[in-house]
């Protein structure tokens, strides 16, 4: 198959996965515990995405500039910054650690 | 209803322009991968799910074969099938509007809906992020395909810090409690002794099911679940929260 048609397929797969959700009767999820489980499946989803997106290169752990950006965010979020504050000061932090000669 | 006034509005403008502006990134590293200006809209458009793309991206990028980058783009798009099932519960689409519904639902539209406690804040947080994501990515999309190569590396614009405190910024009011915060350090550092050991996009997933466990054996948020048990975008919205938006 081309390049073409493995994008054309991821697409179709993505747009299917995202509907099978919808189609899981709500009731199914009306209940406290289910609820439970949805809230931390977005605390774990969020933090896990955090940490990927801060620490992995590939298969490999590492630290580099991406890091001054998590700590920067974080000072940015104790300090009540609104949210794309954060997301600018995230982006200063880690161009000006590679300016300074961070990876 | 002034939409100006709706916390949930805000929230989701910010996250629009603030993800949309990492599209720039996408674009120009799908070219540089090798893919050419089509199928890196093509991608963007009908993938629509960030962590996908690059993972897709990311395995061509590397000489992967096309499979490989279909499957990592599906396996780390499965949290996607997830959220469905959540914003299905939270705004009941009718029949005709669910097809639109799920194209939009993603990382940044389910955060920003399950931020607020009110139904009508949620609604509009959902739809404000999603077609606001949505407009922004894909034109950013086109913007670092075209000047990708002017550009070089887009990390060296920090574009990759961007993302690292967006993730965080939308995980940040969630954890203001104690079992919450266990919940994220738990599901972070399993996701990170997961990643040497399985293709990438495999750790989220196991971090998921982690997550998904504690929240079905008791340790988790209270029963109200989706939502932080305080106001989350305070600092945001002023002190009018979401009283300010009816």
């Amino acid at each position: 198959m081309t390049l073409w048609g493995w994008i054309l397929l991821a697409c179709a797969v993505s747009i299917a996965t995202k509907f099978l959700g919808f189609l899981v009767p709500a009731k199914l999820l009306d209940n406290p515990r289910m609820l439970r489980v949805a809230g931390s499946l977005t605390i774990g989803l969020l933090a896990a995405l955090t940490a990927v997106n801060t620490f992995a290169s590939g298969q490999s752990v590492v630290l580099d500039a991406r890091l001054a950006a998590l700590a920067a965010a974080a000072v940015a979020l104790w300090l009540r910054a609104p949210f794309l504050l954060v997301v600018a000061i995230g982006a200063l932090a880690a161009g000006l650690a590679r300016l300074l000669g961070a990876a | 209803m002034v939409l100006t006034q709706s916390p949930a509005v805000r929230v989701a403008l910010s996250v629009a322009i603030a993800t949309g502006l990492y599209g720039l990134s996408f674009g120009a590293l799908s070219v540089a991968a090798g893919l050419d200006l089509l199928q890196t809209l093509a991608l963007s458009l009908l993938l629509f799910s960030g962590g996908s793309q690059f993972a897709f991206i990311g395995v061509i990028a590397g000489g992967g074969s096309g499979i490989s980058a279909m499957s990592a783009a599906a396996l780390l798009g499965i949290r996607n099938g997830v959220y469905g099932m959540q914003v299905n519960v939270l705004l009941r689409p009718s029949r005709w509007r669910k097809l639109a519904t799920a194209h939009l639902t993603i990382d940044e539209s389910v955060a920003t809906a399950t931020g607020q406690t009110d139904p009508d804040e949620q609604r509009r947080g959902f739809w404000a992020a999603g077609i606001g994501v949505f407009v922004l990515w894909n034109l950013f999309t086109l913007v670092g395909a075209l000047a990708g190569n002017a550009m070089g590396d887009p990390a060296r614009w920090g574009l990759d810090g961007a993302a690292v405190a967006a993730f965080l910024g939308l995980l940040w009011p969630r954890i203001r409690a104690k079992e919450p915060a266990a919940i994220a350090v738990v599901c972070a550092v399993v996701t990170l002794l997961a990643v040497p050991l399985v293709p990438p996009g495999v750790p989220i997933l196991i971090a998921a099911v982690v997550a998904a466990a504690l929240g079905l054996a008791g340790f988790g948020p209270a029963t109200e679940g989706l939502e932080p048990d305080v106001e989350p975008y305070h600092a945001e919205t002023g002190h009018t929260g979401t009283k300010g938006a009816a």
